[in-house]
């Protein structure tokens, strides 16, 4: 499996175009864009496991990362990084996100680079860079929490379902996709707003929910496919219980899909957050969130576009290397899945 | 209490019985094209420390057959019918649950391909002790200590640095001895073979085969080694069952079948061997003709459509399994190869230049018997 969405005659692969770039202001819908990620990874699996191993080329097993990986994976870090050095950063220097950097009238909306930090300062006098640096934090957290959150649950739902098959899958699955017949974004805007709280705690919970129905299918799909495996059947020869099938064969092998899967579903997550601020349903301020920060530079658009462009691009950015990288990894494993 | 004690091990075993009494056994599968009768009535027993070699084509149901006996199959569209005795007990009773203190303890399996039968992210140590720990209540010591046993003994150099390694790491000969150790590591009473060579390099096969069949011996444990090919079963068997369409068409002690052979589809397979003195390319004669439908299968001899010996009476009665005469050897064919009645057949379809099911057959074929 070269490619990730080649033209299956015939038989459409779901969702071929799921690259959730940078419109994500137009409030995609979260649920769908994960499912047809999860639909695309669940419809490669079913391929690859119809496909005769003999048939994946032999130059395909060696198939590199390639550098486009390497230059996001920088970019990550470098986002990590700064994210969790923020507090000590601070020390060294870097202003307060929530004080205006003077006193003065006339250090509010610098542009970067002009003496005031190197992304400017917005209206209330506070430093651009500051307030991304910790929003990354925001940002991070809950977009990392929030698919930890989908994928633990998601894959119990789903291992259970594709394992046990029957009855419970058909529970399971109708479950899973009465939560997706919701617009995710609602769904999520519905829970911060019932719970009241707008702590980081509330938003997590309500971005993770929205995400355990496509983990769930993408890990039914892959149970499904590593069921059928001749080892699982070796592992029942030796007496092994279905607990220790699920738990020692079928998940360590399920695993490999769900946490490429994983790193674009924390770029969709991020963008979920920035949405949610966006529409003041995150961390309250001052505190600084990538969407809040977007949402208040809207007033001073034309005057000072860099007060929304600077959290845009960082966002951009890193919604767009956690999703090089993922698809990367993802094609990654895909083929050493099919080389086994 | 270890697992072992909860069988109710001696419960409804009886020593002196055959280890592996097969009576009757049916496996159906319902599919929607219709059902399928993979297995279709195969009895036969196995006494302990006995091989048997099944042989047939490919989708001749031997695989469905060891899988049937192991009960490994799903309840979901399968029609199973029949006993499978062991020591005595019917296991084809047991729930899943009581079947898990038999399978790796009592049964095993080696399976084909040993590129799929290991998991790929665990290693090869933990994949041995697995059911060490679950069958035999080890302790972590002695489990390493019987993993590396287990491993010299199916002839893996450095067995210690072994247990480290992923299966791929392993070549494809060492893999299945790997597979070899982990299906006897609990020293089961009767291990199936399935087609445990096909995978591998010709000049692997021998070794595994020369492998399982010392292990065999050493552990008095009783085999059944599955394969399309009677090359692989000659010398290695003490008996012998040939398989067509899910049933046995022919059964007999190893050198008998060899010698003796009655079912016009055991010489057809007999003549598909690759013989050491044939030049390195000749073409081995393959059997003509398709595999039988096992959704419709024809009224009379599942195999007449494919028989050079076919009369009318072939295609429409099923011969039923009969004596050879010699201990242990039946068959199903009313016109069995080497005898009067064979030989007339025969030599009737020469004649007419086709059998009754009209294959065409010509007199250098009738006269090669
Ligand atoms: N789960 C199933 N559902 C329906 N049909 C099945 C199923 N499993 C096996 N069969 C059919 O049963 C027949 C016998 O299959 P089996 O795997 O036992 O053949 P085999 O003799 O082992 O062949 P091979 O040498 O290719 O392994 C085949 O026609 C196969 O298509
Ligand atoms: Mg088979």
């Amino acid at each position: 499996m070269p490619e990730h969405s080649p033209e299956h005659p015939g038989n459409q692969a779901p969702g071929s175009n799921y690259f959730p770039s940078g419109d994500f202001l137009e409030s995609p819908n979260l649920a769908t864009e994960l499912t047809q990620i999860a639909d695309v990874d669940a419809y490669n699996l079913e391929a690859l496991h119809n496909l005769d191993p003999d048939q994946v080329p032999e130059d395909a097993v060696k198939k590199r990362l390639g550098w486009t990986f390497w230059i996001a994976a920088a970019w990550i870090f470098l986002i990590v990084a700064l994210a969790l050095l923020a507090p000590l950063l601070e020390k060294l220097g870097m202003p307060d996100p929530t004080q205006p950097v003077c006193t003065s009238r006339d250090c509010s909306l610098q542009p970067p680079l002009s003496g005031y930090g190197l992304m400017g300062t917005d209206k209330l006098r506070r430093d651009i860079f500051a307030r991304v640096i910790w929003g990354a934090r925001v940002s991070i957290l809950v977009g990392v929490a929030a698919v930890i959150f989908g994928i633990f649950f998601g894959s119990i739902i789903g291992i259970i379902a594709g394992f046990f098959k029957g009855k419970v899958q058909t529970v399971l699955m109708g479950a899973m996709d009465v939560l997706l017949a919701f617009p995710a974004l609602l769904l999520a805007m519905s829970i911060v707003t019932f719970l009241d709280d707008k702590s980081v705690k509330t938003i997590v919970l309500a971005i993770g929910i929205v995400a355990i129905p496509p983990v769930a299918r993408l890990v039914r799909a892959s149970t499904l496919v590593f069921a059928e495996r001749e080892f699982v059947l070796a592992a029942r020869t030796l007496g092994a219980s279905n607990g220790r099938v699920i738990t020692k064969e079928i998940l360590p092998n399920a695993v490999l899909p769900i946490v490429s899967f994983g790193i674009i579903g924390v770029a969709v997550a991020i963008v979920a957050e920035g949405a949610l601020a966006f529409l003041g349903l995150s961390i309250p301020p001052p505190d600084p969130t990538w969407g809040s920060m977007i949402n208040e530079g809207r007033a001073t658009l034309e005057t000072a576009p860099w007060v929304t462009l600077m959290p845009c691009l960082v966002l951009f950015l890193t919604v767009l290397s956690l999703n090089l990288a993922g698809d990367r990894l993802r094609e990654y494993f895909d083929i050493r899945e099919g080389a086994l | 209490m270890s697992r072992k004690d909860l069988t109710g091990s001696a419960a409804g075993r009886d020593p002196n019985a055959p280890l592996l009494d097969v009576r009757d056994i049916k496996t159906h599968f319902r599919t929607e094209r219709g059902t399928v009768r993979a297995v279709d009535g195969v009895s036969f027993t196995l006494q302990r420390g006995r091989t048997l070699g099944v042989v047939g084509e490919s989708g001749s149901g031997k695989s469905v057959l060891s899988k049937s006996i192991m009960g490994l199959l799903p309840r979901r569209n399968v029609l199973r019918e029949g006993q499978v005795l062991y020591e005595g007990l019917d296991v084809s009773v047991l729930d899943e649950n009581q079947m898990r203190n038999i399978w790796g303890a009592e049964m095993s399996m080696v399976f084909q391909d040993p590129m799929t039968s290991l998991n790929p992210v665990m290693k090869i140590g933990k994949q041995i002790k697995e059911s060490l720990y679950l069958h035999l209540n080890m302790s972590k010591d002695d489990a390493h200590d019987t993993a590396v046993a287990l491993l010299s003994s199916v002839n893996i150099p450095e067995p210690e640095q072994r247990l480290e390694e992923y299966p791929h790491q392993l070549s494809g000969g060492m893999r299945q001895r790997v597979v070899i150790a982990i299906a006897l590591a609990c020293g089961p009473k009767l291990l199936f073979a399935d087609e445990p060579t096909t995978a591998l390099d010709v000049t692997v096969q021998a070794q595994i085969l020369n492998l399982l069949q010392q292990q065999q011996h050493e552990r008095h444990m009783a085999m059944i080694l599955v394969t399309h090919d009677l090359g692989v079963v000659a010398g290695r068997t003490d008996d012998i069952a040939v398989m067509y369409a899910g049933r046995v068409v022919e059964t007999a002690p190893t050198a008998t079948l060899f010698t003796a052979m009655r079912h016009p589809y055991t010489e057809a397979l007999m003549a598909s061997i690759p013989k050491l003195t044939d030049p390195s390319h000749t073409r081995l004669e393959a059997i003509g003709g398709r595999p039988p439908d096992l959704i419709n299968p024809p009224a009379g001899c599942k195999f007449a459509p494919r028989c050079k010996y076919a009369q009318d009476r072939c295609l429409q009665e099923d011969p039923p399994l009969m004596d050879a005469g010699e201990p242990g050897h039946s068959f199903r064919c009313f016109y069995p190869v080497g005898t009067d009645a064979g030989a007339q057949a025969l030599a009737n379809n020469a004649a007419a230049g086709r059998s009754a099911s009209g294959v065409p057959v010509t007199l250098a074929a009738s006269g090669s018997h």
